[in-house]
């Protein structure tokens, strides 16, 4: 996996979406005619307002929800074509929320899904604690914990370790920090670099802050409407002219921080 | 100290009591939880098909269980007495709470920690097993301690369908009067109750802090060995109540019923070859009734007015030869029979103290309403609502009194006539404690009260099967006349003597009832 980190950029689209519509039920439609296309090994940041239909695009990677019209392709396949299972298993999900599972210790949470796929116990214990340390929390003091006992930083780094458990190619992160104070907010971005840096995956986050969007980003995604407004690689964006970029961009406290 | 001396003197009976009523209370629960953890999941996923669901567990939930009882006895495959129907009725009074807390455990699972688990590609089966029900685990145990604690206070009442249990005791004290007998009964009953409690709350401490093993085989076998064993428990429970006895004498759940009862087994047991199981106490009229129309009762004794108005719902008559002839035939159009009654009547009468009757000559209700005017009168909640009871009496012998009747519990009202608290009583023609107090019945010279003669009823399939009984009810005929009664009743009720001795002594003074 080292070995990845100075191949350049593959082209290949790992994520795409195509003509994308989808209402919720009695609500406004979240998503109208929306396309994109993610190629793998890059991490995009969406942004949007509070109910731009951001946690429904990655509700649609992983199936939890189908489009009612378009498509929604993973590494080439619609969604609707895969075995839900497999897919999400494909797909790491962290949630702002986290949820971890609090009648578990912190080794367990991380060790379900190697333990569902059937993996022998040694080489869940050694993935466990290969992980924890991954994300900077020391096996032999975390793992007998409970996930009540942690700090929500901790919480949430325990989350990610858990997405990562059987090394999905895809990591969904649905406002990974929105609930962080500001200090462990900029420290968990760090780590967020150093870790990806590592493990190259294709990574989708959504948050409805700029900066965050910048920081995290090798591409930022601007949602308005139910529809991408815009979406490059944040040199551009800050040069964008586009109205909906603007709104985002003038609400942010020191543009260029990133 | 009388109370330890019972349970000493009772010993393998009082164990056979205890774990009679601890396997049905385990096995019920066992399988309520088995049915209603599934059931309350499948109501929280499905809330359309889900919420009727739990309306009717509530609504089931508030049927008394004797009128339960009633309803399931009359009905075939699951009915019938014994510990089949008990199981059903306390499988049911237990599916509701365990439905409930099932569902509210599941609906109190953090919403993001189940998307984390389905996202993260948890089969339905994983997210429940390792994910929900662990959460709800706090919630659904809580269920099922009110599912256990209400069990071992619904089985005292499986007692009145002879599925036996501590209830049995209460029972039988509350048909004799007899508070050591209640409280043998209650006492053991209200310490299951707590010990239950206690024990799954244990069981609920070790299971959440150790946490439940995600889906672990090894719970899902003991799960699976516990149910079987359950299942195990409640058929022994259902096979013992079939395995014993040719003919199943049933009795209702007052003394002098268990007197009868005893008397025609002992009788059956002289007499003839066949063995006889004897399913005593069992709550009604109508659940003896039900119980022998479902063929689960051979023989049991009823009483011509009770036969008449409460099981075929005719109305009132007076004349003896009139009521017989209905009843019989009523009977005989059910497939059942009516031997010869036993002689006594047990009706209402009017009783004064021996020595007013004495002064004043009094031997008829109509002697005695020339003094009423002077009189308090004393009555039972029943006789004084009855419209053949109190209000009847007084127009039909123009009885007036010197005060309004004092409403009084039925088993005080004979002591309260002795000891001058009122002057003139209704009671039990066939009460014990009348020759003892030295009371009075006064004659019923007007034919006021319809006739009760107690007499066998059979089923026919019984009779046909088995003619040698016929001797045995005919020999018995006549024999067991009010003064008799009375004084079985008192050697049961008052010196709390054993029934089987009672009723040998009675066998003693009258060989010729008796052929060997």
């Amino acid at each position: 996996m080292d070995g990845n980190r100075f191949s350049p950029p593959s082209n290949e689209i790992a994520i795409e979406f195509a003509d994308v519509s989808f209402r919720h039920r009695n609500g406004p439609l979240a998503l109208d005619g929306f396309s994109l296309a993610i190629e793998r090994g890059e991490t995009l940041a969406l942004v949007g307002r509070s109910g731009t239909g951001k946690t429904t695009i990655l509700k649609l990677i992983n199936q939890l929800l189908l489009p009612q019209s378009g498509v929604v392709r993973v590494e080439g396949r619609p969604t609707s074509d895969w075995d839900s299972i497999r897919l999400r298993r494909r797909i790491g999900y962290v949630l702002q929320e986290v949820g971890l599972f609090p009648h578990m210790t912190i080794g367990r949470n991380v060790a379900v899904l190697p333990r569902l796929e059937g993996w022998p116990d040694d080489r869940v214990n050694a993935r466990v604690g290969e992980l924890l340390n991954l994300v900077g929390l020391n096996p032999k003091t975390y793992a007998d914990r409970y996930p009540r006992e942690l700090s929500g930083g901790q919480r949430q780094r325990v989350g990610v370790a858990r997405a990562l458990a059987v090394d999905p190619p895809i990591l969904l992160m649905d406002e990974p920090f929105g609930a962080l104070d500001p200090l462990t907010r900029a420290e968990m971005h760090r780590e967020f670099h150093r870790i990806q840096s590592q493990v190259r995956k294709t990574v989708v986050c959504v948050t409805h802050d700029m900066g965050e969007a910048f920081s995290l980003g090798t591409k930022v995604g601007v949602l308005a409407s139910g529809k991408l407004a815009a979406c490059a690689a944040p040199a551009e964006i800050i040069q964008s002219n586009n109205p909906e970029v603007k709104i985002f961009l003038d609400a942010m406290p020191r543009v260029g921080s990133a | 100290m009388r109370l330890i001396e019972f349970w000493l003197n009772h010993g393998g009976e009082f164990l056979e009591a205890i774990l009679r009523h601890l396997a049905l209370v385990a096995a019920s629960t066992g399988i309520a939880v088995a049915a209603g953890v599934p059931l309350g999941v499948f109501s929280y996923r499905n809330p359309r098909l889900g919420s009727p669901l739990i309306g009717i567990a509530n609504v089931v939930q508030t049927i008394p269980s004797l009128a339960m009882f009633g309803f399931l006895i009359p009905m075939p495959l699951i009915g019938g007495i014994g510990a089949k129907a008990a199981l059903i009725v306390l499988i049911l009074y237990a599916l509701l709470p365990v439905m409930q807390t099932t569902v509210s455990g599941m609906k109190g699972v953090d919403p993001s920690v189940r998307e984390a688990g389905l996202a993260m590609g948890m089969s339905d089966w994983h997210l429940l097993s390792i994910v929900e029900l662990p959460l709800a685990l706090n919630s659904i145990i809580a269920g099922v301690r009110v599912a256990a604690v209400v069990g071992v206070g619904t089985a005292t009442i499986a007692a009145a369908v002879a599925a036996g249990g501590l209830g049995e005791y209460i029972y039988r004290g509350v048909a004799s009067v007899d508070g050591v007998m209640i409280l043998a009964g209650a006492i053991p009953a209200a310490i299951l109750a707590l010990l239950a409690d206690f024990w799954l709350k244990w069981v609920e401490r070790r299971l959440t802090t150790r946490g439940l093993r995600s889906g672990s085989p090894r719970l899902v076998a003991a799960g699976v060995v516990g149910v079987l064993v359950l299942a195990l428990i409640a058929g022994g429970l259902i096979w013992s109540d079939r395995a014993s006895g040719q003919i199943v004498i049933g009795s209702k759940n007052f003394t002098e019923q268990m007197i009868l009862g005893e008397l025609i087994s002992q009788l059956i047991e002289r007499n003839t070859e066949l063995k006889v199981s004897r399913k005593f106490n069992l709550g009604d009229t109508i659940v003896c009734d039900s119980a022998m129309r479902a063929g689960d009762l051979d023989v049991y004794v009823e009483y011509t007015g009770t036969a008449l108005t409460a099981i075929f719902k005719q109305p009132v008559r007076m004349n003896v030869d009139e009521v017989r002839l209905v009843v019989e035939a009523c009977y005989s159009i059910t497939e059942r029979a009516m031997a010869p009654p036993l002689g006594f009547n047990n009706t209402y009468v009017i009783l004064v103290r021996g020595e007013d009757a004495r002064r004043l000559g009094l031997r008829t209700i109509s002697d005695a309403a020339r003094y009423t005017e002077q009189w308090r009168p004393g009555f039972g909640a029943a006789f004084l609502d009855r419209e053949d009871g109190y209000q009847g009496l007084k127009k039909h012998y123009g009885l007036r009194f010197a005060e309004s009747p004092r409403a009084m519990d039925v088993s005080l009202i004979y002591r309260a006539l002795a000891d001058k608290e009122v002057d003139l009583i209704a009671g039990d023609a066939t009460n014990g404690l009348i020759a003892k107090l030295d009371l009075v019945a006064l004659e019923d010279d007007k034919n006021y009260f319809p006739p009760y003669h107690a007499a066998p009823v059979i089923r026919s399939k019984t009779f046909s099967r088995h003619p040698e009984l016929r001797a045995i009810f005919d020999r018995l005929a006549g024999k067991v006349t009010d003064q008799e009664m009375r004084r079985m009743n008192y050697e049961a009720e008052v010196e709390r003597r054993d029934i089987s001795s009672v009723v040998k002594a009675f066998l003693e003074r009258h060989p010729e009832a008796s052929t060997r």
